[in-house]
């Protein structure tokens, strides 16, 4: 292999992704590393990654509604559909990868055994979700809209509702977990955990939009979240190597 | 050295979209990716429960650790991703079958009372770098937790590597010593069997005068 056939990835833009200290989220002032991190060239732990197929997801990981839910019994809340697609930075569809999410219940509460908020835990409705993306990089979850809750930071902090999200990419630099946001919710302005990112422009990348024309009717509302994965790069890594 | 999946040759430099920003895991990260450690009442998912089949043949590693905040406590909530190559330093990346097990990827927890975590694998092999270098037998872990804001990368080398280790690019990048030594898996006994495997320490601190070495990726 020539250096130049070498795939590799811009290094991610620090001042785009939250910094590691950000003390008005509180739980980052003993957990953020002080030291930046060191550069690392890739190397193929880097450029590749575990390879997901319909073996790990069955259809009904992706309906959250159903997934936890006795047989003919729906989970409490407001029915919604979350999807989107999995684009590269280069728009380029990321095909049969692993998107997995996990959320509150409408009462904002986790079945989680260290949640203990007064919010009831809904004995219909788990709370995890996966699915794998088709080959235009789309995925969906059916799903309930989440509670905001109350959590332990400043004495009067808000999550705004939210929904985890795992993104694995084709290579493990490319290794992502966000947040998604519903818009117009006015909680989203005054959470430290969202402004533990600086740019608005950023902020509104997690934000899903009401998307009328995938609502089903009678049925659910529609958010739609597409995902943006770090995109390859045939020169990156020629570069790097000029750097040492 | 494998064909990288991105392998394209028009891939540009270029880029069109901002990549989506990270946020924090949270306390609850276990719901999502680690269903059976949430305790409560998830049970079918196993998705990375084991690292590699139970048939595969190699040196069978064990390694124990701790991973310590700024204030030198246990982080009791974190989850961790392991991805390494198998002894001959190839990674795979074919999927899972109904026949057929993953190999070299996984999640371990750390425990909700104690903060521990224990990894049991095969030792992997070293692997060349694209342009030939070895690098030292590693393993890349990944870790996500609550007050963690974009997970954190970095590999966890073996202590009884001494010279693949003297000859590794990314272990001389880093002057100093001591943080050099933060990588190094700590050999604590065992031959290498199922029933006996070889055992490392690593302990991993976000903060502090030990801090580990973490790797923009």
């Amino acid at each position: 292999m020539t250096r130049s056939d070498t795939i590799g990835f811009a290094p991610r833009d620090r001042d785009w992704h939250p910094p590691a200290y950000t003390p008005a989220y509180r739980s980052s002032l003993l957990r953020s590393p002080r030291r930046q991190p060191i550069a690392l060239d890739h190397s193929t732990g880097e450029l590749t990654g575990p390879v997901f197929g319909h073996a790990d997801v069955s259809s009904l990981d992706s309906d959250l509604l159903a997934n936890f839910a006795a047989p003919d019994i729906s989970p409490i809340g407001e029915r919604i559909l979350i999807h989107g697609r999995v684009l590269d930075e280069q728009a380029r569809p990321v095909p049969n990868t692993l998107v997995e999410i996990w959320q509150a219940n409408a009462s904002g509460r986790y079945r989680h055994k260290n949640d203990s908020y007064l919010g009831a835990l809904d004995p219909q409705f788990g709370g995890c979700g996966r699915a794998l993306t088709d080959q235009q990089g789309r995925y969906q979850f059916r799903t309930l809209k989440p509670g905001a809750y109350p959590w332990p930071n400043g004495g009067n902090d808000w999550r705004p509702a939210h929904v985890h999200f795992s993104i694995f990419g084709h290579a493990y630099a490319q290794r992502l977990i966000t947040q998604l946001y519903f818009e117009g919710d006015p909680l989203i302005a005054h959470c430290p955990i969202v402004n533990t990112i600086a740019d608005p422009k950023a902020v509104d990348r997690l934000i899903a939009k009401l998307d009328l024309t995938e609502t089903v009717p009678f049925d659910m509302v529609a958010y739609k979240f597409d995902i943006v994965l770090r995109g390859a790069c045939s020169t990156v890594f020629e570069n790097r190597l000029e750097g040492n | 050295m494998q064909k990288s999946p991105f392998a394209d040759p028009n891939a540009g430099p270029a880029p069109k979209l901002p990549e989506t920003p990270s946020q924090t895991a949270g306390p609850y990260v276990h719901i999502g990716l680690a269903p059976h450690a949430a305790g409560c009442g998830f049970d079918q998912s196993t998705l990375g429960e084991k690292i590699v089949p139970a048939t595969a043949e190699g040196t069978r590693i064990q390694i124990d650790g701790t991973i310590f905040d700024g204030a030198g406590d246990p982080v009791r909530d974190a989850l961790i991703e392991v991805w390494h190559a198998d002894p001959e330093g190839i990674y795979h990346t074919t999927p899972q079958t109904t026949t057929k097990q993953r190999y070299g990827w996984g999640r371990v927890v750390t425990d909700f009372e104690t903060g521990s975590w224990q990894v049991k694998t095969i030792k992997p092999g070293p692997c060349p770098d694209p342009i030939g270098t070895p690098i030292a037998p590693h393993i890349n872990l990944w870790i996500v937790a609550r007050g963690i804001n974009l997970g954190l990368h970095t590999r966890l080398y073996f202590d009884d590597e001494t010279q693949a280790n003297t000859a590794d690019q990314t272990l001389l990048r880093i002057p100093d010593l001591d943080q050099r030594n933060t990588l190094l898996a700590r050999y604590r006994g065992g031959a290498g069997t199922v029933s006996d495997p070889r055992r490392y320490r690593f302990d991993i601190h976000l903060q502090g005068a030990a801090e580990t070495v973490f790797f923009d990726v």
